[in-house]
């Protein structure tokens, strides 16, 4: 493969259209943290195992390091970088650094799109929703304990649609 | 007082909480200098072998490739132990596990870097691996390292265990074994290095010993220290997997001075198992005697550790197997006799408790079994046995405060473990353990006399703080102990404090973040260079308010008179009155540690300014048909001396938790002709959210009066009691006993068809200890 190989590629990336030449079997993790420079996405396995590298794609969960850029052209796609309101944090934001549920922060840009992705179709999750919702995102700092309370909290503070 | 504290003991938001939700914290491999070149290493396919030949050249005619190297451009070999210098950046005559490196790639893409490593070529003469603790006593032909498999060999009494044990009323002894098992922080371990025109390299890595790999890099690039620049990034996850010195930090500084390129090594997952550094499996044989009301006379211990390929921290981790045993318990006569193996399999090293999990899993289960032949409940045998506060235990360590006692009463009330494990449904039940652990090692690994933490304050103008030292936060939150302990002192609010660490050209000393030392070391360092600028101020501020400094309070971002609290001005006018009249604000704080070897040798491993003490119940709902053991709750209390926050501190008693049942239940990290058998996230099991037990915390504050503040350590003690609570609770439960970790559900089957209703080692290998070095006992336990 050589740069004559590389291709234009056209996302939406947190509200914004962006084109990118990229080698086209560049993963959209890739894309996302070498080509837009949006390394808010972290990796930890790259084989769709632990989902530390989970975006949402038209609102879903989506792990980017599986993910084909070229297939999602013209789909919505939101990074962690794409969650504040200009200079304000997501309420989920502001939930996770008050509770502690950020330790390492390595997990954590997935773990709050999850979580957001959660809070925007159930605003008001059980224990056992948010458990269900965030199963496929590991962490090895928090024990999990105070992540599900900071997503109670900023949902008890209307963090959905926030 | 305790009432007069306006930010240490309040669970506050931690200084860098709001860069790690936003993604806006730079790991190291979310960095990218210009013209950045990618390094990729090349690994051994054989778990024992020797090296006939590499040929480069091949790989070196690749388009895109800008250097190749082997081992002989990197021949100096290094350790993290000055006693095991064993390890070379890139294997030079052997390889001794899958994995070892060989050859490193310095390429303009990741993709052309794995094509150049697959155009190496390698001859060797494969050798005959040792895979296991009796296959490396056993020995043969060609031992890993020199003449013996044995890498270090102790042997270590303290009074005549013998006697003790031969004339008490009861003894027994129990045959434990713990797996080996990882770390498995999320971020995989990354280091970029750049070469300046200058001649100065600089190296960004994800380490939680910065310290070392500058030692490890000036010796290995034959380089002096004054031109390497160490910066440790935020670890993403450590749990003492970042705390060795790792073949990718020196390859990525080499190849960037070969190439004259930024350069970057980030490993793959499986790379992650493969580097390892984590729990040694350990082989226990435990021996005690009780006298009648179940009080310890006398106890004899053996470790057989399997280490892996190298030294790493493996000296260390033997004597850790045996030090802490008496911290817990007062113990009057003690044996310890440990050996750790070389086998080919990665090096192991420090994980969490660092060599102290698998001796507190044998000695709980231990004790749980006396307990019930004695006819003692298995609370009453530990409340009989507990070490006192300010006492002096029997292999020489100095306990200052202990807060087991109420730990225990917490977890036993909070949980009714006394009324409850007697009438639990079917399937169901419940253990209990305690522990205690280090806050900090009390002795360097290069013995010195200089402080282990250092930190340096700069005060402006406006009343804002430069603290800088080389602590680095691993997660753990010791940028807010930090941060938290200056503003507290000065009187100013958290956001005033801006942070520097972990930077070798900027900051001062701290060893690194291992053994549960920073808040306690790095702490106490900060609290007196806090001091010595406080104290000026505030002679300053007299000055001008005509009073006596002794009359003044810091707080809230003014310094006032006590009696007349609107008699005062800003800290910030504060500053600037010294800074008239003396020129630059600064101060500086250093801890050294007490001296507090014992008068023995081997005595520099398990003596710590302090020790934290923590208690578990562990509920366990096991199904006898399909063996599987599920944890709903856990209820836990750790003496942390003070919180001083106390949100950060659960956070990592919970942390804790988890990780310990991970351990106990699933993680494993074991070996099939040489080769990892899980080196995925997919296959080797960890706990998910939906494990996730209920969690009861709670903090039992001791005050310790040495610890800044009081405080001692959070991040490994309350891993350590967890594990054998989930054994003792399925003995509760079922009536087996798994003396074996992990307990997964196959160990639960086969001990349920198990005439004797036990899984676990039926013997020890032989092997010829050292002779015993013989210590005499402190004052106290003459005679007992």
């Amino acid at each position: 493969m050589s740069i004559a190989d590389k291709v234009a590629v056209r996302l939406r990336v947190n509200g914004e259209d962006m084109a990118v030449m990229v080698l086209p079997y560049k993963t959209l993790l890739e894309v996302l943290r070498e080509d837009l420079g949006l390394t808010g996405t972290k990796h930890g396995c790259e084989l769709g195992e632990c989902s530390t590298c989970g975006v949402l794609v038209d609102g879903k969960p989506y792990l980017s390091c599986l993910a084909m850029p070229l297939d999602l052209e013209g789909r919505d796609i939101v990074t962690v970088e794409g969650m504040a309101r200009g200079s304000d944090p997501h309420p989920l934001q502001v939930a996770f650094a008050e509770l502690g549920a950020a330790q390492c922060g390595y997990c954590t840009p997935a773990m709050l799109l999850t979580a957001m992705a959660l809070l925007d179709r159930n605003p008001n999750p059980s224990r056992q929703a948010i458990k269900d919702a965030l199963s496929g995102v590991l962490c090895r700092c928090t024990g999990y304990v105070k992540i599900f309370e900071a997503v109670e909290l900023a949902a008890s503070r209307g963090a959905a649609g926030g | 007082m305790a009432d007069d504290l306006t930010i240490i003991g309040k669970s506050l938001t931690k200084p860098d909480a709001y860069a790690k939700v936003s993604g806006q914290t730079k790991f190291a491999d979310d960095l990218a200098p210009p013209r950045m070149v990618y390094g990729r290493i090349l690994r051994s396919p054989h778990p024992h072998a020797r090296i006939l030949s590499v040929d480069t050249s091949r790989a070196r005619a690749l388009p895109g490739v800008l250097a190749v190297i082997t081992g002989d451009d990197l021949p100096v070999k290094f350790g993290i132990l000055p006693v095991s210098q064993d390890e070379e950046a890139l294997a030079r005559e052997k390889v001794r596990y899958v994995g070892d490196p060989i050859a490193a790639v310095a390429a303009t893409d990741e993709w052309i870097a794995d094509e150049a490593l697959e155009l190496i070529e390698v001859q060797v003469k494969t050798l005959p691996a040792f895979m296991s603790i009796p296959d490396a006593i056993a020995g043969g032909n060609e031992p890993i390292h020199g003449q013996s498999n044995v890498h270090k060999a102790v042997a270590l009494e303290f009074g005549d265990t013998e006697e003790a044990i031969q004339a008490a009323a009861y003894s027994r002894e129990d045959l434990v074994f713990f797996e080996g098992n990882t770390h498995l922080p999320m971020e995989q371990h990354a280091a970029v290095a750049q070469y300046g025109a200058d001649g100065k390299l600089t190296l960004w890595t994800s380490s939680q010993t910065p310290h070392y790999v500058h030692r490890a890099l000036g010796k290995v690039l034959e380089l002096p220290m004054s031109r390497i620049r160490v910066i440790a990034t935020p670890n993403g996850g450590g749990f003492g997997g970042k705390s060795d010195i790792f073949s990718h930090e020196l390859v990525a500084a080499k190849l960037a001075i070969v190439t004259g390129r930024p350069v970057k090594i980030t490993l793959t997952r499986e790379e992650v198992f493969y580097a390892h550094r984590g729990r040694h499996p350990v082989l226990m044989k435990v021996r005690t005697g009780f006298s009648k009301e179940g009080r310890i006379t006398g106890m004899q211990f053996q470790s057989f550790l399997d280490g892996g390929g190298y030294g790493s921290y493996g000296v260390a981790t033997t004597y850790y197997t045996g030090a802490l045993q008496a911290t817990t318990y007062a113990i009057p006569r003690y044996r310890f006799e440990g050996v750790r193996l070389f086998t080919n399999k990665p090096p192991c090293g420090p994980k969490r408790g660092h060599g102290t999990p698998q001796p507190r899993f044998a000695l709980e289960i231990h004790l749980d079994k006396a307990a019930e032949a004695l006819g003692l409940d298995p609370v009453e045998i530990r409340r009989r046995n507990l070490v006192r506060p300010d006492s002096r235990t029997v292999n020489w360590l100095r306990i200052t405060s202990c807060g087991l006692d109420d730990c225990i009463n917490k977890v036993v009330e909070g949980s009714r473990f006394l009324d409850r494990r007697r009438a639990m449904p079917s399937g169901r039940g419940l253990g209990f353990a305690v522990s205690s652990y280090l806050t900090g090692a009390g002795t360097a690994i290069y013995w010195n006399d200089m402080p282990h933490s250092e930190v340096q304050l700069k005060l402006d103008r406006n009343g804002g703080v430069a603290l800088l030292c080389g602590a680095i936060d691993i997660g753990q939150g010791s940028d807010h102990i930090l941060a938290a302990i200056v503003a507290e002192v000065l009187g100013v609010e958290l956001e005033d404090i801006q942070l520097t660490t972990a930077d070798t050209d900027l900051t001062p000393i701290d060893l690194g973040s291992y053994s549960s030392r920073v808040t306690f070391m790095a702490g106490n360092a900060a609290k007196a260079a806090a001091e010595s600028v406080r104290q000026r101020l505030l002679q300053s501020a007299a000055m001008a308010l005509h009073c006596d400094p002794e009359d003044l309070v810091a707080r809230g971002r003014r310094i006032f008179r006590r009696t007349r609290p609107e008699d005062g001005l800003s800290v910030a006018q504060a500053v600037q009155l010294v800074e008239a009249e003396q020129g630059v604000v600064t101060g500086t704080g250093s801890y050294t540690p007490p001296r507090l070897a014992g008068p023995y040798k081997g005595s520099g491993v398990g003596p710590s300014p302090a020790y934290s003490y923590s208690a578990a119940v562990v509920e366990v709902d096991c199904d006898p048909r399909t063996g599987e053991v599920r944890v709903p709750e856990v209820w836990i209390a750790h003496d942390i001396g003070r919180a001083i926050n106390p949100v950060l501190v659960e956070g990592q008693v919970e942390g804790s938790v988890y990780m310990a049942l991970g351990e106990a239940l699933m993680e494993e990290q074991s070996f099939r002709l040489g080769l990892h058998k899980f080196p995925s996230l997919l296959e080797y099991k960890s706990p998910t959210a939906l494990e996730a037990p209920v969690m009861h915390t709670y903090l039992v504050e001791t005050i310790d009066r040495e610890g800044p503040f009081g405080a001692k350590e959070a991040g490994q003690g309350p891993l350590l009691p967890v594990i054998p609570a989930v054994a003792n609770a399925v003995y509760n439960a079922l009536g087996v006993r798994i003396d074996e970790i992990p307990i997964t559900p196959d160990k639960v089957l086969k001990a349920l068809h198990d005439k004797g209703k036990r899984v676990g080692p039926k013997s020890v290998p032989a092997f010829g200890f050292p002779p015993l070095i013989k210590s005499d006992v402190p004052e106290e336990w003459r005679g007992k």
